[in-house]
């Protein structure tokens, strides 16, 4: 049996080609748009700019004369503490920042629609039991055990992925929840059941690819929600040494009193990326929301 | 089981999983902890044994754990080892500095982002909405620490006259206690515009939401059917229903508040919990880490019970069932 058991039930789903259509929604959406193309600027950036302008975090300043130097046309956003070009800084920190953002979101994300299905489907004492654990977690406040985690387990990428991905899923998990609950209501679900398919079979043919289409402008938000994590984690020094993100910059900054000697060119280039790419996905996720949800429109 | 009592076993059982979780955080770190609190690999037995003693951390797994939870008991937190004094004794102080912050600074953000909110919300669609909501998603897309950064800058360094660092001006002598005060307040400034100037956001965009749905829902068509004017049909119909849902978001709003306080004590030097946190990564000092942890996440567990109350008293369709 090989054809789609969701494709039987057609009309009730009220699945039409949405894929498309979102984006084009999306599109016409004012804020949404603004998102979309801040978003484009962000990843050229982050691609093709370490390239175009390497940094080496190697080349340092050969005299004091040539640290904290305002922008001059050898160094276009100046130089850091260490007489560093900041711009090159700055591109290679937009890289790190986005990629770190991502890998968590994939991370929470995966966790999230795991533990939400699994306990929406199942219902009953695993729902119980994982649904304890999600509210656990929801509550427990996030940055002081990503500190605590970050200063025990080491400073690197991966660990701060790592860390900021197992502490960000509850939400997702929460909102896929629900959705299993009632698509596992629906009567293609039923049909399916009765046709004799496992457990497994439903969840992956007729409830996953549903809830995936739903947690969109979820998993949107939670990339905005990781990058500023990192941002902040990094900012308190628990930043990766060797792979420097804007989070980190901002602490380097921070800490060798950047801001009281006015190096503004220092200082401001890393919060403004950080503030252009979470605006850029905070954008589209609620433009999203907004597409999902027409009683909020009118705001753009 | 009456409601009430289930909600107080649950927020035992979340607090006794902190301090489990807690224990394990701390006494199964990567490595040997004796080694990372020495900060030296070569140590002679004599020297580890008593760290580990001092630390409690002698003894089999289970006889950790008992010592660790007895030691809670009676308030002993640990010795830090960076500032050289009971651990109880400087959460206590710190503990008492970030209350403050967090009271001055919640009042404001709720109030005015819930004013906010409830405004750009009843004007759906105008130009003073959309405003509305493109200022907030901005300010909310803002890392905390950084427009601390800037408010140093702004209020330090390039106009100047507001404090930037620390609760009380350094060696001031007061003459009397409205002058202490005074004091404090002034360097409560600057921090507390930075957590509002990021978290009325939350708000507004929380509460306009809810006013929305609010607005859409039949017995707000009747409203306007009785003639009631809009101010009455916006702040006396609408509001009331719309806030249920505002309290439900700030259960979500405490975590962030937690993480904005950090942040802005770190960057104003305020010598409150987040400072000590700070301090305590920056010197390795785990005792003093553990317990910061610790009382943050019990603060937020009690808060969290808190705030369930106070929904359930509002809303009495709650109170049934659960």
């Amino acid at each position: 049996m090989t054809f789609d058991l969701g494709a039987i039930d057609g009309g009730a789903v009220a699945a039409p080609p949405r894929r498309t259509s979102n984006l084009r929604l999306l599109w016409r959406d004012r804020l949404g748009r603004t998102g979309l193309i801040l978003l484009a600027i962000s990843a050229l950036m982050a691609i093709l700019g370490p390239i175009v302008f390497p940094f080496d975090p190697a080349q340092v300043g050969a005299n004091s004369a040539s640290i904290l130097q305002p922008p001059s046309l050898t160094y276009w956003l100046g130089t850091d503490e260490l007489g560093r070009d900041v711009f090159s800084e700055f591109l290679a920190g937009a890289r790190i920042s986005l990629f770190v953002g991502l890998m968590a979101t994939l991370i929470s994300t995966i966790i999230g629609a795991g533990v939400g299905v699994i306990s929406g489907y199942f219902m009953g004492p695993v729902d119980g039991g994982l649904m304890s654990m999600t509210d656990f977690f929801l509550v427990v406040p996030a940055l002081p055990l990503m500190i605590a985690l970050g200063a025990i387990f080491g400073q690197n990428l991966l660990i701060i992925i790592l860390v900021i991905g197992f502490l960000s899923w509850p939400r997702t998990a929460r909102i896929v929840r629900s959705q299993t609950l009632s698509l596992r209501q629906r009567q293609y679900v039923a049909r399916a059941k009765s046709l004799g398919a496992s457990d497994f079979r439903i969840i992956r043919k007729n409830i996953a690819p549903h809830v995936m289409q739903l947690i969109v402008a979820n998993t949107i938000l939670v990339v905005a929600g990781c990058i500023l994590a990192e941002a902040t984690l990094s900012f308190i020094g628990l930043g990766d040494p060797d792979r420097i993100s804007w989070g980190s910059m901002l602490h380097f900054a921070f800490v060798s009193g950047a801001i009281g000697r006015g190096a503004w060119w220092y200082f401001l280039p890393p919060g403004l990326g950080i503030l252009l790419v979470v605006l850029a996905f905070t954008l589209v996720g609620h433009a999203f929301e907004r597409i999902d949800n027409p009683r909020l429109r009118g705001s753009a | 089981m009456p409601p009430l009592l289930r909600r107080v076993l649950v927020l035992c059982a979340s607090i006794f999983a902190v301090l489990t979780f807690n224990f394990f955080l701390f006494h199964i770190i990567p490595g040997d902890p004796i080694r990372l609190i020495a900060r030296s690999q070569r140590l002679d037995p004599e020297a580890v044994a008593r760290l580990r003693t001092t630390y409690g951390l002698d003894g089999s797994l289970p006889e950790q754990y008992g010592k660790y939870l007895s030691n809670l008991a009676h308030g002993d937190l640990g010795y830090s080892f960076s500032l050289h004094e009971n651990v109880a004794d400087i959460v206590g102080r710190a503990l008492l500095n970030t209350l403050i912050l967090l009271t001055v600074s919640t009042l404001i953000v709720v109030i005015v982002g819930i004013a906010i909110g409830v405004f750009a919300g009843s004007r759906q669609g105008t130009r003073s909405d959309s405003t509305t909501v493109v200022t907030s998603l901005v300010f909310w897309s803002l890392p905390t620490f950084w427009v601390g950064m800037l408010l140093v800058f702004i209020f330090g360094v390039w106009i100047g006259g507001l404090p930037i660092s620390g609760i009380t001006t350094p060696n001031a002598v007061y003459g009397n206690w409205f002058q202490y005060i005074s004091d404090i307040g002034r360097h409560l400034i600057l921090p507390t515009l930075t957590l509002a100037i990021v978290d009325i956001a939350f708000f507004v965009i929380i509460t306009r939401t809810s006013l929305l749905e609010v607005m859409g829902e039949d017995y707000m068509l009747t409203a306007r059917g009785k003639g009631l004017s809009r101010r009455t049909m916006v702040w006396k119909h609408a509001t009331r229903n719309a806030l249920l849902p505002v309290v439900t978001a700030s259960v979500l709003y405490i975590s962030a508040l937690v993480a904005g306080a950090i942040q802005v004590e770190v960057v104003f030097s305020w010598p409150g919990m987040g400072l000590l946190m700070y301090n305590s990564v920056m010197a390795r000092d785990y005792p003093t880490l553990e317990a910061c942890f610790l009382l943050t996440s019990v603060a937020v567990l009690v808060a969290n019970f808190c705030a369930d109350l106070i929904y359930r008293r509002l809303d009495p369709r709650v109170t049934v069932g659960t």
